[in-house]
């Protein structure tokens, strides 16, 4: 029941909104953030109660829902998507005691629209049905729409229709690719027997194609990245941060969550491609950040380019890499919707966003200035930040992985240079130099977004120093993705690394006289075979599905070397 | 040793970090408080190194899993841990930072005083001494990565902490930037060495390195491309060729953060991590490269320094020449002299730039040194320490640079003559221009404006005794360490710690000490020939002069090939061509075709039966036709 009180409890508060609308505007906001704090406190319940010693799936709930059409009620949380939903309920009481005094009009309808939106994005993490799923993904787009809309800046009727456009023209791709899993899976929605079936659809690269297509559209990968800017350049702040923080990571959850395990085959073929445009998306993310005017506009770049990052991880299929994409996913929720936070406390004070009209801010505003300084640091990836460790187990599970060539993390590496370019410059010109007259009586940030901010930075520094709680959690579920996606790829192991893997068998069975024989190949063939024998004990239900469902001749677990 | 002991160590200028950050408000007035805080809390640091340091002495130390703290990013196949390594090459930079560090911080108290930002100045410099600990105390190379990031970022707020002022926030960005590039190579090299060991354990490493045979990657040996990629990251951090850009503009900083930073301890990180990974070096071979880098640098530096006459940047380009010297030691394989001539380094430039302070303080913060002259009449404490440590650094004989420079000298000899002799040159070059930059500013007539000259006078004792302090060591302490060149007590306490240098005491070893005293002392001469009487021209006089004065115009190169490309193509080609105009422009263009599309499908609802009607029939007759006659 858990996971449904989680998922239903801001809904519950946009009823009593919608009924109490006359009350005033501090009893709708008081709803609204007691709403949002009792949601986030009861999903630590989550937290504390979840096994991190199993891959299994956790508080799960199943229900029969329209049983004539395969579908059900049925939710259920692993070790990744348990951080998205913590990740949600945490930023909602957030961005509602951010948007405090910043609704002039409608402020109800605001408060609705953010509740009704996180019940949407916790659904997406939740469910386990794919048509429960895509019911929750374009519900959560309704009330983005209002508060893009209705909430935005100039052009915001613009963006917002260009945002659900964009959103949609992949979700259609997605029902047909679902309706087709539908028909193979013996009419029914159920992920878990889907998965028992993984690596053997039909028209696997089409289907793969399809979702990866409408998540790409929102993660966004280069080049479908350009309703972003415009959605974030018009979105009220509070939409920004959600739309930065959570909904970004829709698009990356449903990567690992059905791209990755499903059509693994399907992964392998298309990984050169996919990386590529993460790559480019990195530096290319970057370097157009850099020249921007626009405050919120090189924020937005800015994800751009940290999302690259995520993509490439997935796509090295080892425990570093995707290990280090979840956390990145968590990492940049929190960094990026504080800069959000941070780019929307001036922009209320100012009315501008544009880095020309600031300077000087540093003398003025030396609390906000420490603050966005930290957040900076935390989005350049500096150690020990959070950024940094999401960042570095990333490039070193692509260094790793035999998925692609090293060349591709050294491109990506870049990306590290250039985000300390385009966050120190952008920083440079708000912060430093003299303070102009027109900025000189701004005040200092207030006790409100003091806490506003103050839990995010916790965060940063936390995950940063001790980043254990969140890893060990999360360690089983990426390793039961990690064998599900490496399900088919044993063919594609590269010359170079066969090579190697036979050479070190060689010293292994003949080394025993050759005494200074490779220390470090002996280390190496052990590694892998722990790593084999690791991959086996771990494997979660749905391999031991597979296997009474008759397809035992797939490999369960495909040792791979490194 | 104990853990607690290192982890007091670590945590006292943590602790000073964040009471002069958090509470710096309430410290505001209290401006003494403050420093002295922050200074006991470096000084506890020091307590500690000695502790560490005389256990070290005794056989003790720390290192492999006894030292672990925490397990810090672990997964199923990786466990990075924060864990502290400690041996003779630790407890040699934990005295130097320390050491040098509280000598400073008690400077500073006196040089900061009633500037504004006095609690922010403490707090970064307390946040910067806890970064160095980490990057020397580290047990693996992520943890040093974390240590020489942490620098960077402290090297980067200092640089800039007058901000209000464009060139010295420039200066910090600049420093952050180029030392990022070389993070880049750091973070690569990281990542090889893990690919090779399954592990980034200096234990683990060094240990299971003995084996060779390494796979092959980016098309030669593992071990190679790992030494050079994290080469890569020291030539950015300790300023070398063609990375060194950022030093001499980082010389925006207060004063005291030149001489602690930027000559004393973060700029000799990458000649520490060459040192440490000194078994790598060996077994790839690659030393000559870093040799060779070293060299170069240190004579291009010396050359830029001749023509310069502002007395920090003389210093600064004096740092990056004299940081080539020490890579010129760890890359011929004489670890030990590369880090005792780190530490006879820290101590004398460390002291001439406090004095350049003393100076600036004096003066009204005026660093032309064409503007000075005479100053020993008024400042005699500060022109006596100065001459020591130009002296030192001349390599005037029984002085501290003389026992470290010439060991390196002597080791460089049996790899490469050639390399012995830029280096040689460079020793007369370094002589000349560090005697001029005296004889310009101490002695001859005052060319002091009037209105400064008034209120000339020697520093306060907190400025001064620590200046006193540091003469001390700057002579003295290549006597005392050096004594015996190969032989001496620094190598014999070090000696665990490195392999076996190869190609020393190849030759007689006074024979290199007289040339290097010959070239020291003739190059002060040159210097009181040309200087003695003389100042430097307003205007450079010829090309060359000219070329040298202008930094060989480096500077205006980078930017006009590397920044200003990079900067306009990301603006008009990327953001405005491909971005809004290319892929945007798609985006757009397919909503307006399909409303193009439904706007003259529109067209044909009219509304009108009789419309309709006529359709039908067309369409009917088609179909009529189509069968009868087509099929």
């Amino acid at each position: 029941m858990l996971l449904s009180i989680v998922i239903f409890l801001p809904l519950l508060g946009v009823i009593a909104i919608a009924l109490l609308r006359g009350m005033g505007a501090s009893a709708i906001k008081g709803i609204a953030l007691a709403i949002g704090l009792l949601t986030f406190a009861i999903s630590l319940g989550l937290y504390t109660g979840f096994d991190a010693t199993t891959a299994e799936l956790q508080f799960e709930e199943k229900l029969a829902w329209i049983p004539g059409l395969g579908t059900s009620y049925h939710l259920g949380i692993d070790g990744i998507s348990l951080w998205l939903v913590l990740l949600t309920t945490f930023l909602t009481p957030v961005c509602i005691l951010a948007a405090w005094n910043s609704v002039e009009k409608g402020l109800s309808g605001f408060m609705m629209s953010l509740l009704a939106l996180e019940t949407g994005m916790l659904g997406v993490f939740c469910a386990l049905d794919l048509f429960l799923f895509f019911v929750f993904w374009e519900s959560m787009l309704i009330p983005m729409y209002f508060l893009i809309g209705i909430w935005g800046g100039e052009r915001r009727i613009y963006a917002t229709v260009k945002f659900v456009l964009y959103t949609m023209a992949g979700s259609a791709l997605m029902l047909v690719g679902i309706l087709t899993l539908y028909f193979q899976n013996g009419n029914s929605f159920e992920l878990t027997t889907l998965y028992a079936k993984a690596g053997g659809f039909e028209h696997s690269h089409l289907l793969f194609l399809a979702f990866f297509i409408a998540f790409a559209i929102k993660v966004p990968l280069f080049p479908f990245h350009t309703w972003l800017p415009d959605a974030h350049v018009e979105a009220p702040t509070a939409g920004s941060v959600i739309l930065a923080g959570v909904l970004l990571k829709m698009g990356t959850y449903g990567i690992v969550r059905f791209c990755l395990p499903l059509f693994p085959e399907a992964v392998t073929h298309f990984t050169p491609l996919i990386v590529t445009l993460a790559v480019i998306g990195i530096i290319y993310g970057a370097l157009v950040a850099m020249v921007q005017p626009d405050l919120k506009k090189l924020v937005a770049y800015s994800s751009v380019s940290h999302l690259g990052f995520v993509i490439l991880g997935l796509f090295a299929k080892n425990p570093e890499g995707i290990q280090g994409s979840v956390l990145q996913m968590l990492n940049h929720g929190l960094s990026t919707g504080a800069l959000f936070l941070l780019v929307g406390m001036i922009y209320e004070r100012r009315h501008s966003r544009m880095i020309a009209d600031f300077g000087g801010l540093a003398k003025q505003m030396p609390i906000f200035a420490s603050i966005f300084m930290v957040v900076t640091l935390s989005s350049i990836g500096l150690p020990p930040l959070n950024g940094f460790v999401g960042e570095f187990m990333i490039l070193l599970g692509s260094f790793l992985t035999d998925a692609f060539s090293k060349w591709y993390v050294v491109f990506a590496a870049t990306g590290v240079i250039l985000a300390a370019i385009y966050m120190l410059w952008m920083f440079q010109r708000v912060m430093f130099g003299t303070l102009d007259k027109t900025n000189a009586a701004l005040p200092d940030l207030n006790a409100r977004e003091v806490v506003v901010l103050l839990p995010i930075l916790l965060f940063i520094v936390w995950i940063g120093v001790y980043p254990k709680p969140f890893l060990n959690r999360m360690e089983k579920s990426v390793g039961l993705v990690v064998t599900q996606v490496r399900q088919e790829t044993a063919p594609a192991m590269g010359h170079a690394e066969k090579q190697s893997l036979r050479d070190s068998e060689l010293v292994l069975r003949e080394g025993q006289s050759e005494t200074h024989a490779s220390k470090t190949d002996l280390q190496q063939t052990q590694r892998a075979r722990h790593e084999m024998s690791e991959g086996t004990s771990h494997l979660g239900v749905y391999a031991a599905k597979r296997r009474y469902s008759g397809r035992s001749d797939l490999p369960i677990a495909t040792p791979y070397h490194k | 040793m104990s853990l607690g002991l290192i982890v007091v160590l670590l945590i006292s200028p943590f602790a000073g970090f964040l009471i002069n950050g958090l509470f710096g408000k309430w410290l505001k007035g209290k401006e003494k408080l403050s420093g002295w805080i922050s200074a006991l809390a470096v000084f506890v640091s020091f307590a500690c190194s000695i502790i560490a340091f005389t256990s070290v002495r005794g056989g003790g130390g720390m290192s492999g899993d006894e030292g672990i703290l925490y397990e810090w990013i672990k997964g199923e196949s990786f466990a990075f841990n924060i864990g502290f390594h400690v041996d003779a090459l630790t407890t040699v930079m934990l005295l130097v930072i320390t050491g040098v560090g509280f000598i400073i911080h008690v400077y500073s108290i006196g040089y900061m005083h009633g500037d504004s930002g006095y609690t922010r100045y403490f707090a970064y410099l307390n946040l910067f001494v806890f970064a160095m600990l980490i990057l020397v105390l580290g047990n693996n190379y992520l943890m040093m990565f974390v240590g020489w990031e942490g620098v960077g970022l402290c090297s980067y707020l200092l640089i800039g902490f007058w901000y209000e002022k464009q060139s010295a926030t420039d200066a910090g960005k600049k420093a952050f930037i180029v030392n990022r590039i070389g993070d880049f190579g750091f973070l690569l090299g990281m990542f090889t060495l893990f690919a090779a060991f399954g592990s980034l354990d200096f234990t683990t490493i060094f240990d299971s390195a003995d084996a060779g045979n390494f796979q092959q990657i980016f098309g030669a040996s593992t071990l190679v491309i790992a030494t050079l990629l994290l080469f890569v990251g020291a030539v950015g951090k300790s300023a070398q060729i063609p990375l060194y850009v950022w030093l001499p503009d980082a010389m925006e900083g207060p004063t005291p953060v030149s001489a602690l930073i930027h000559a004393a301890t973060m700029v000799t990180a990458g000649v520490y991590m060459i040192a440490r990974s000194a078994v790598l070096y060996e077994l790839a071979e690659t030393g000559e490269v870093v040799a060779w880098i070293g060299v170069l640098t240190a004579f291009f530096a010396a050359t830029i320094a001749l023509a310069q006459n502002d007395i920090k940047r003389i210093l600064a380009y004096s740092t990056v020449s004299q940081l080539g010297y020490m890579f010129v030691g760890v890359g011929v394989g004489a670890y030990a002299s590369g880090i005792f001539h780190l530490v006879t380094h820290a101590f004398f430039k460390g002291l001439m730039f406090l004095t350049a302070g003393s100076v600036m303080h004096a003066m009204a913060n005026e660093l032309d040194m064409r503007k000075m002259g005479g100053l020993r009449a008024k400042m005699p404490i500060t022109h006596w320490t100065f001459l020591v440590g130009a002296m030192a650094i001349a390599g005037v004989p029984f002085l501290s640079g003389f026992w470290s420079k010439d060991e390196i000298l002597h080791s460089a000899w049996a790899i490469s003559p050639v390399i012995y002799g830029i280096g040689l040159i460079t020793a007369f070059l370094t002589a000349f221009y560090m005697f001029r930059l005296i004889f310009v500013t101490f002695y001859g007539e005052s060319r002091v404006e009037s209105g400064v000259a008034s209120h000339l006078h020697e520093s306060p004792p907190v400025m001064w005794v620590p200046l006193a302090i540091l003469a001390i060591p700057s002579a003295l302490i290549g006597l005392l360490l050096g004594w015996g060149g190969h032989n001496s007590w620094f190598h014999h306490f070090t000696e665990h710690v490195f392999p076996k240098a190869h190609g020393e005491a190849s030759g007689n070893m006074l024979v290199f000490m007289g040339i290097s005293s010959v070239v020291g002392l003739a190059g002060i001469a040159f210097a009181w020939i040309r200087y003695r009487e003389r100042v430097p021209a307003a205007e450079p006089t010829h090309a060359l002069h000219k070329l040298v004065a202008n930094k060989y115009y480096i500077d205006e190169v980078y930017n006009a090939v590397i920044v200003q490309p990079i900067k306009n193509g990301s603006h008009y080609l990327l953001w405005r061509i491909l971005d809004t105009g290319i892929i945007d422009g798609i985006v757009n263009g397919v909503a307006a075709a399909i409303r193009l599309i439904g706007g003259t499908l529109r067209r044909l609802q009219t509304g009108l039966v009789q419309a309709y009607i006529v359709s039908m029939v067309v369409g009917i007759v088609l179909f009529l036709a189509y069968y009868l006659f087509v099929r």
